[in-house]
């Protein structure tokens, strides 16, 4: 029992230790978009640091500027202004071809309309990653992760809403990622394939270890995350730690 | 305005550049079609009034000499409105400091007024006076050519004898619109004149007073042609007469034909390829667009506009552009047609242009431009007649590939899911990838033929002056000659080789078809100017038997075996008839060859000779020239290299320059073909592309995708485009072929290589602007928008 005990210490103490290696750190980073009187400022100087290994839930309504933070921390956009750090690397500085690499090395997404090939079965589709993939596990594994394996052979035309952003999410996480960006996952989905998803989300980031990065404005979702990161105006309003995470099951849709 | 036309000038902006390409393909196919008939239309209405206005005649009838009062007789022929004789001869223009003699045609004018018949139109100084027998027009192109002008002397030696004539103006004729030295087939404003004399001052200088060696007749419009020739032929039998003919073989006019009707069937036979390929990229392009905007049309019906309303919007976006790059095409077209006819003036020396555009090229235009769009656009509008309000709002399924197959296992240690993709997505859509691949096979097809098109003109040069005629200088005498004359010939220092040639002018007949033309009596064992099988082998003679060039043998319909009917119009005008011995490959003329023995023997003329072939010293040139102009019974010295030069020159200026446009408009359709196929491919898969950059694909991997396709496609493309080229020259050079010259459609690999490389760049310059296009896309637009 004493043992328990200490491990769960241990855990406990990781906390801090997480806050001081943060997967992500920005300082006083700006987006804007356009020129003069037409400028849109997406990003209004944002700091924030986003600890390993946990799950966060960006909440905000649409136009917050969650959906840009998410972009830019992805190596998809660059910041006009500020600094991006991922682990100790400066993103902001990094070159096209960098920022590739750092996409296909480190980083799996997870979109709204699942983006898959339709021209590759869902195999293919993890396939198509799996084979750039410095360190990837077997599509087959990937696959069963979001207990698709019976439908490895499926093209996408063939598969149902749920199941194509279930193979979405395979493929963003069969390459072992670091982070997995999730961009309104369950945006396109019912409340039941909704659950699946954010129960695949949930499994992923407690055995792979990733940290996982959830975008949305369903509320509701908040309630799975480790640390929920409220947004509007493009600053952030307040960040809450959740004491207790609730299981997707049990969310309130 | 309405809202949906606001929505679709709107729609017109945004796929701007699409528009613009295809527009611009429909405006070549209407540009081309405008210009050409433009052309062919001004060309025949410029000749038809400048004939009727200087009064051209319907029949010549050449004789040897007739009594003057016979022209009456030629008159009462039923069907003649007019008649009138007239006295031609052959004459040698000595230019101080040309050591060649120029060839010339003296032809009268009556001594008083204007000819009835083949009046001449005057360019500068004055008419003729009566009673001065020292007076002469020239031809304005050939003093133009040699710098003469009215009050310059000209030393002239006709009928052998040599006489100082003054020039007192310039004048051009309809009959000489195309001019060449007689036997000769290129026409060299330099080397070639026309003097126009008093009547009295010439027939004195060839001995016809009071008579006549050319007859002309003009015929009502319910003549009977055949029936006036034969009558002319009949009245004149007994002085000589050389054959009436009517005008259409009339050199000059024949030449002028030659060159409207080529003119005219490429009219009818290049625009149509420029628009079926409009038509098609305009399909793609619209129903990629009603594609992306599913949701709109869904919204748009859920409001409650029609189906035909709606179908009726994107039809009309598809006829403005059809429209639109139709009307482009008329005007440019015109533009082009007025820049081009002037070409064709200077090369025809009309003295006037009406310049005449035909109304009904517009109309053909536009309705075959917007009728070819709309047969593309029926498609697309099937498509949106079918989405319902609902489905439309849905975002579309995945497109379907459970069916491209999955190549099996072998196959997937083999490829990279990269290539599955391309490779699905050819098999998917075979249908838009067999188009792709047939357009740009087009292109293919076209650059070869062009490009084949530019090396038969080479060879057609090529072949003819150093492979046929291996001589340097031919000489051509006044009359048939003893051929002690060559021994003449080669008693000149210098001249290395001679090889005698008679030339006589006959009448052709087998069956139903017959052609005016000239036998060539050929030493047995010709050297310098022979007749070569298509292995360009020498075919040698047969006693007994005739060579008939290839396209006289066309002309004829006859075959190697047959009989063939020789009328000959000189001296006793033996008819023979003799059988074919075989056919030669000629690309200059239709000439025939016979051994000259046979010919003479026919003319009851033994060793008689008309000109002779010469292979001479170069060093020794000027003084050559010099010795045969002294020479009186030289009517004419050519040289082949300014022969070779006159026919290149010909064949860039006249019909041949064409070939130029047409390459250059290959190279424009071939480029837009592949851009165009690079730009859907990239439009159709932006999204897709972008999702593979977003995780982790670098831009030369996701390039490859799109790329790898229209590499695919290409390589396909390049046999196929290579197979249509190679049927598609023999049209093409068939069109390029003239009476004057025939362009053969050679296989040559360079053409292929030639056009392999230029779809090959235009694929690489493509694929670069879209790929320049692909790297600054923006990732993350593309991945919000839900297509």
């Amino acid at each position: 029992m004493k043992m328990d005990v200490s491990t769960k210490e241990i855990i406990v103490q990781d906390q801090p230790l997480k806050k001081s290696s943060p997967a992500f750190t920005t300082k006083a980073l700006t987006k804007t978009y356009g020129e003069g009187a037409a400028a849109v400022h997406a990003l209004r100087g944002v700091d924030l640091e986003i600890p390993s290994g946990e799950m966060v839930v960006l909440l905000g309504p649409s136009g917050s500027g969650k959906s840009t933070l998410l972009n830019i921390i992805g190596g998809l956009d660059r910041a006009s202004e500020g600094t991006v750090f991922f682990q100790d690397q400066e993103l902001s500085d990094m070159t096209d071809e960098q920022l590739t690499r750092y996409r296909r090395d480190h980083v799996g997404f997870v979109f709204q309309f699942y983006n898959l090939m339709p021209s590759l079965t869902a195999h293919e589709n993890v396939e198509l990653v799996t084979e750039i993939a410095s360190d990837p596990m077997d599509p087959e594994e990937a696959l069963g992760l979001v207990g698709l394996r019976d439908r490895a052979d499926h093209f996408p035309s063939q598969l149902s809403g749920g199941e194509q952003q279930r193979v979405a999410i395979a493929r963003a996480v069969a390459k072992q990622p670091t982070v997995l960006f999730c961009d309104e996952p369950t945006g396109a989905l019912d409340s039941i394939t909704g659950r699946t998803v954010l129960q695949v989300l949930k499994d992923i980031n407690e055995n792979l270890g990733a940290t996982v990065l959830i975008v949305t404005h369903a509320a509701a979702t908040a309630d799975m995350a480790d640390r929920v990161i409220h947004f509007a105006d493009g600053a952030i309003r307040e960040i809450v730690v959740n004491k207790t995470k609730l299981d997707p099951e049990d969310i309130k849709w | 305005m309405n809202s949906l036309n606001r929505k679709l000038l709107r729609d017109l902006w945004r796929i701007k550049g699409q528009a613009v390409a295809i527009g611009a393909v429909i405006a070549v196919g209407v540009l081309m079609l405008v210009m050409m008939t433009g052309l062919v239309t001004s060309l025949d209405e410029t000749r038809r009034t400048y004939y009727e206005r200087y009064r051209l005649a319907d029949v010549f009838v050449p004789v040897n000499r007739a009594p003057e009062h016979r022209i009456t007789d030629l008159a009462a022929i039923p069907g003649v409105s007019s008649a009138e004789g007239r006295v031609v001869g052959s004459a040698l223009i000595d230019l101080p400091g040309r050591d060649l003699p120029l060839q010339a045609q003296a032809v009268s004018l009556p001594d008083f007024g204007t000819p009835r018949l083949n009046d001449i139109y005057l360019t500068d100084g004055r008419r003729l006076e009566s009673g001065n027998a020292n007076e002469i027009l020239l031809l304005k192109s050939f003093a133009a050519a040699n710098g003469l002008r009215p009050g310059d002397s000209l030393s002239v030696t006709m009928n052998g004898k040599r006489r100082s004539l003054r020039i007192v103006g310039l004048a051009q004729a309809p009959e000489f619109l195309y001019t060449t030295a007689p036997g000769e087939l290129i026409t060299d404003d330099a080397g070639f004149g026309v003097i126009w004399m008093s009547r009295t001052a010439l027939a004195a200088a060839y001995d016809m007073e009071g008579a006549f060696n050319e007859a002309l007749l003009s015929v009502g419009l319910d003549a009977r042609l055949p029936a006036v020739l034969d009558a002319a032929d009949r009245i004149l039998e007994s002085y000589g007469g050389l054959g009436a003919y009517g005008r259409e073989d009339q050199t000059s006019n024949r030449f002028v034909s030659e060159e409207i009707d080529g003119l005219r069937a490429s009219s009818t036979s290049v625009p149509p390829i420029f628009l079926a390929v409009a038509a098609f990229l305009l399909y793609i392009v619209i129903s990629r667009l009603v594609e992306s905007e599913r949701e709109q049309i869904g919204l748009i019906k859920a409001f409650g506009y029609t189906d035909f309303e709606v179908g009726s919007h994107y039809f009309k976006l598809i006829i403005a552009i059809a429209a639109g790059g139709a009307a482009a095409g008329c005007l440019f077209g015109i533009a082009a047609g007025r820049a081009m006819i002037h070409l064709y003036l200077e090369y025809y020396k009309f003295p006037f242009l009406i310049f005449q555009l035909d109304p009904a090229s517009f109309v053909t235009g536009f309705l075959v431009s917007v009728g070819a769009a709309s047969a593309g656009g029926l498609l697309v509008l099937r498509r949106v007649f079918a989405l319902t309000p609902a489905s439309a709002m849905r975002p579309p399924a995945p497109p379907d590939y459970s069916r491209t197959g999955r190549f099996g296992q072998a196959l997937n240690f083999v490829l990279d899911q990269p290539s599955r993709m391309v490779l699905r997505r050819l098999t998917r859509q075979p249908g838009r990838m067999i188009g792709a691949m047939i357009g740009i096979a087009a292109g293919m097809a076209l650059s070869v033929a062009m490009i084949g098109i530019m090396a038969g003109f080479d060879q057609t040069v090529e072949q003819t002056f150093t492979v046929i005629d291996r001589s340097d200088v031919t000489v051509t005498f006044n009359e048939a000659v003893s051929n002690k004359a060559v021994f003449e010939l080669q008693r000149i220092p210098g001249v290395i080789e001679v090889e005698p040639i008679r030339i006589v002018p006959v009448i052709f007949r087998h069956g139903l078809q017959s052609h005016r033309g000239a036998v060539n009596g050929l030493v047995p064992l010709p050297r310098l100017n022979r007749a070569v099988d298509s292995e360009l082998a020498t075919i040698h003679l047969r006693k007994g038997g005739i060579i008939l060039a290839q396209a006289l043998a066309d002309i004829l319909a006859i075959y190697p075996g047959e009989l063939l009917t020789v009328e000959v119009r000189e001296g006793r005008r033996p008819i023979i008839s003799i059988p074919v011995a075989g056919v030669a490959e000629t690309l200059l003329g239709s000439p025939a060859f016979i051994e000259m023995e046979v010919l003479n023997r026919a003319l009851h003329e033994p060793n008689r000779i008309s000109g002779a072939y010469l292979r001479i010293d170069s060093m020794m040139e000027g003084k050559i020239y010099r010795t045969l102009k002294d020479m009186p019974t030289v009517a004419g010295v050519s040289v082949k290299n300014n022969a070779r030069a006159a026919l290149q020159k010909q064949m860039d200026t006249g019909a041949g320059m064409m070939r130029f446009v047409m390459a250059a408009i290959a190279g424009v359709i071939t480029f837009g073909i592949i851009y165009n196929a690079a730009r859907i491919a990239y439009a159709e898969r932006a999204r897709d592309l972008a999702s593979l950059r977003v995780i982790g694909f670098t831009k030369g991997e996701v390039a490859f995708v799109l790329l790898g396709e229209l590499v695919v496609i290409t390589i396909v493309a390049l046999p196929v485009g290579s197979l249509i080229g190679y049927y598609l020259s023999f049209a093409i050079a068939a069109g390029f072929s003239s009476d004057l010259y025939q362009i053969p459609a050679i296989f040559s690999p360079e053409s292929y290589g030639a056009a392999a490389l230029a779809v090959i760049a235009a694929t690489i310059i493509s694929g670069w602007l879209v790929k320049h296009d692909m790297d600054r896309a923006d990732l993350v637009s593309a991945l919000k928008t839900r297509e």
